[in-house]
């Protein structure tokens, strides 16, 4: 069906940024009038988008489904529902599964079940070690030929130097971007917990920031001796913050993102053993997250990505440092990035630059509002206030630190391909 | 008392700490008799729940259990289901499914027992949380110090060795800084967590400038697994840097106490001359111990 969208304000960075109105047709953005008051064409649907924000559709740069492998935590139709419910339109799945994505037969698998899911889009990312075992290259090739727009070892890091350069060369001839997980695993060894007061008082070992820096500084100087496009997953402190800012000032092809927790959460939230503060890398002090917002508003960070992880209680419910790494963030992930909206830290446009055409940049790919582009649209209502609550997730997991807080906007309407696959009750 | 649970000395007032140092002083006199048991909490049952090895502590809970003529029951890691793959959640469960009054536990996962009191009816104490806390071993140091000294206000107290891996530093710093004392630290950088000023206590960088203004000298046991993280070259090298000997002893006050939780190694952080000195009080703190722990269950139970 085609779709009228009248009204909103239409943001699509570079190109568009003003009220007017969106027609969608067979599947493809047909044209932005603002004019407005034309008649609609018979059998189109007219959504009102007056005081919404109209966007493309937001990309999460960082999941994990657990399929194959741990389908009690999230399938890949679960969390491809979540994803349009949290107002993304396409999502990255991380390769750490059972069997790990490092081989067609699995790139292939995760998109068929993406295709019945019949949702948000899925993009896998394919492993840059058979087995994330950092022992060898998988076969680049023949896996972006199957469908990986990326490669990454994430939640293992790559601790060979000369593996990751040698995986930076290679994917430079595929134009495949290198997702780095960066983590100095003896620095991060038996540590459950950012390392600093908070960890010192509550007795639990400590995780520094130079785990992560250190590698990310690697991971800098590979790609500038390799030319190769190296992404820093998930940036957690304020020197990895620093090194990109450099780095990119040299003009290294590095892209980055950080996650919803790292710009909203500090490790006081730890302070009550709650499980669902604990991941990796572990949240920082109050001048990391700063640094991080800094970061997002000036550009040095380029997406903002959930790294959605989903863990059952079997994983949760036990002693801290048994606990399982990671919380779900695609249902709040629009919202908390939409706070530093209402907080003033970035404008409206910027929150559309680091949550959709930010990603597409980093994949590589043309993406936005333009005529003749696939109709993947997120209609987003900035002001509409609602209490999350965990128990109405759609995704199969309930690992999250922001139950029963209070949020200001959330997306209304998620359209993939010019088909809705979430829509709002207009309450 | 307020408290329901005794899960660390950050959530004991000062008036709380004094009032349970008090009610110890009337317990100890209990294990002096003759006959070494009063009836205050018959009928009353207390499970002794350790994840994690313990002679000390585990025997100094049941004697105080027994003398107060509570019904106890231990078990341990090695003989509950824990091996058999059951969660520390389940096991507790069906622990509390027998309706015990107070659950006495010992983990190595550091917040297991605030875990733990969040979902049991039962009272919960802390044996010992991995490197978190330890408050009735921080108790029964200040018993035992304030015993010898008649206070703890305005004493200094160092305590030198592994500070990041030890749940009785973290215990007896934020005890004796409630109860007014000075807390000073001394040993190998590599073992002084980070930000801990924090919680009250100094660094200092020599161990041999500390001594002279110490009150009390509290040795930690050190671990010969440290060396696998690089945290120290080897025992002797800690022995000569850190270890307490006759030689450096002589610059101590005359009347300074030495302390140590136990158990200790002889010849690394302390020489026998000095454990089994004039100044050492080791054994007093273990006798103390049972009284702390008497007067700690008897007072969760509504004791006055």
């Amino acid at each position: 069906m085609d779709i009228l969208i009248r009204g909103g304000r239409v943001i699509d960075p570079g190109h568009c940024d003003g009220v007017a109105d969106l027609f969608i047709r067979d599947g493809k953005i047909a044209g932005l009038t603002h004019g407005g008051g034309d008649t609609p064409p018979a059998d189109c649907r007219v959504v009102d988008a007056t005081g919404m924000v109209v966007t493309p559709g937001l990309i999460d740069l960082h999941v994990h489904f657990r399929e194959p492998g741990h389908e009690y935590k999230e399938t890949i139709a679960t969390g491809c529902r979540a994803a349009a419910a949290g107002g993304f339109t396409a999502v990255c799945t991380m390769p750490n599964t059972h069997p790990v994505n490092d081989c067609a037969q699995v790139t292939e698998f995760i998109l068929a079940q993406a295709r019945v899911a019949q949702s948000a889009r899925v993009y896998p990312v394919a492993a840059v070690s058979p087995g994330l075992k950092g022992e060898g290259l998988t076969e680049f090739g023949e896996l972006k030929k199957c469908g990986a727009v990326a490669v990454s070892d994430d939640g293992r890091p790559v601790a060979s130097s000369l593996l990751m350069r040698r995986a930076l060369e290679y994917a430079r001839g595929f134009g495949l971007p290198v997702i780095s997980h960066c983590e100095d695993p003896d620095l991060s060894e038996g540590g459950a917990m950012n390392e600093g007061e908070m960890a010192t008082r509550l007795g639990l070992s400590g995780i520094p920031n130079a785990a992560e820096s250190v590698m990310a500084m690697r991971d800098l100087e590979l790609s500038a001796l390799t030319g190769g496009a190296v992404h820093i997953a998930h940036v957690s402190t304020a020197e990895t913050v620093r090194a990109i800012r450099r780095a990119k000032a040299r003009g290294v092809r590095v892209t980055a993102e950080t996650a919803p927790h790292y710009f909203t959460l500090t490790d006081e939230a730890v302070q009550d053993y709650d499980t669902n503060t604990k991941m990796y890398p572990p949240l920082r002090t109050r001048g990391d997250r700063d640094a991080i917002r800094e970061g997002l508003a000036d550009g040095t960070l380029d997406a903002i990505a959930s790294d959605h992880a989903p863990h059952s209680s079997i994983e949760k419910r036990v002693e801290f440092d048994q606990a399982a790494n990671g919380i779900i963030g695609l249902e709040t992930s629009l919202p908390l990035a939409l706070q530093m909206v209402h907080d003033g830290v970035i404008s409206m446009a910027r929150l559309v630059e680091l949550m959709a055409t930010g990603p597409a940049r980093v994949l590589g790919m043309q993406y936005g509002l333009q005529t003749g582009m696939a109709a993947d649209v997120t209609i987003i209502a900035p002001d509409r206030a609602f209490t999350i609550d965990v128990d109405r997730f759609v995704s199969l997991s309930r690992n999250c630190p922001f139950n029963g807080w209070e949020a200001k906007g959330r997306a209304l309407m998620t359209i993939v391909g010019g088909r809705v696959v979430h829509e709002l009750d207009r309450g | 008392m307020r408290n329901k649970h005794i899960l660390d000395m950050a959530s004991l007032s000062p008036a709380e700490i004094k009032q349970i140092l008090d009610t110890a002083v009337r317990m100890k006199e209990i294990s002096r008799r003759a006959i070494k048991k009063v009836p205050t909490l018959r009928g009353k049952t207390v499970v002794h729940f350790f994840y994690e090895p313990s002679t000390r502590t585990k025997s100094s809970f049941d004697i105080a259990a027994k003398r107060l003529s509570a019904d106890s029951m231990s078990f341990s890691r090695a003989t509950s289901s824990v091996v058999k793959g059951e969660t520390l959640l389940d096991t507790v469960y069906n622990i509390e499914a027998m309706q015990p009054d107070i659950i006495v536990i010992r983990h190595s996962s550091a917040g297991a027992p605030h875990m733990l009191a969040k979902m049991c009816r039962a009272h919960v104490i802390n044996a010992g949380d991995g490197m978190h806390a330890h408050p009735t071993q921080a108790l029964l140091d200040m018993m035992t110090v304030r015993e010898k000294k008649g206070r703890l206000n305005g004493l200094n107290l160092l305590i030198v060795g592994d500070i990041a891996h030890s749940r009785v530093a973290r215990s007896n710093i934020v005890g004796f800084g409630k109860m007014g004392a000075k807390v000073m630290l001394a040993g190998p950088p590599t073992m002084m967590p980070m930000g801990i000023e924090a919680q009250g206590a100094t660094v200092v960088d020599r161990l041999d400038e500390a001594i002279p203004e110490a009150d009390i000298i509290m040795m930690l046991r050190i671990q010969k697994e440290r060396q696998k993280r690089f945290l120290m070259p080897s025992e002797r090298e800690y022995a000569n840097v850190y270890g307490l000997n006759l030689g450096r002893l002589k610059n101590a006050k005359r009347d300074v106490l030495i302390m140590h939780p136990g158990p200790i190694n002889r010849g690394v952080e302390i020489d026998p001359e000095v454990a089994d000195g004039p100044f050492s009080v080791i054994l007093e703190q273990v006798t103390n111990g049972v009284a702390v722990r008497m007067a700690l269950l008897y007072l969760v139970l509504g004791g006055k």
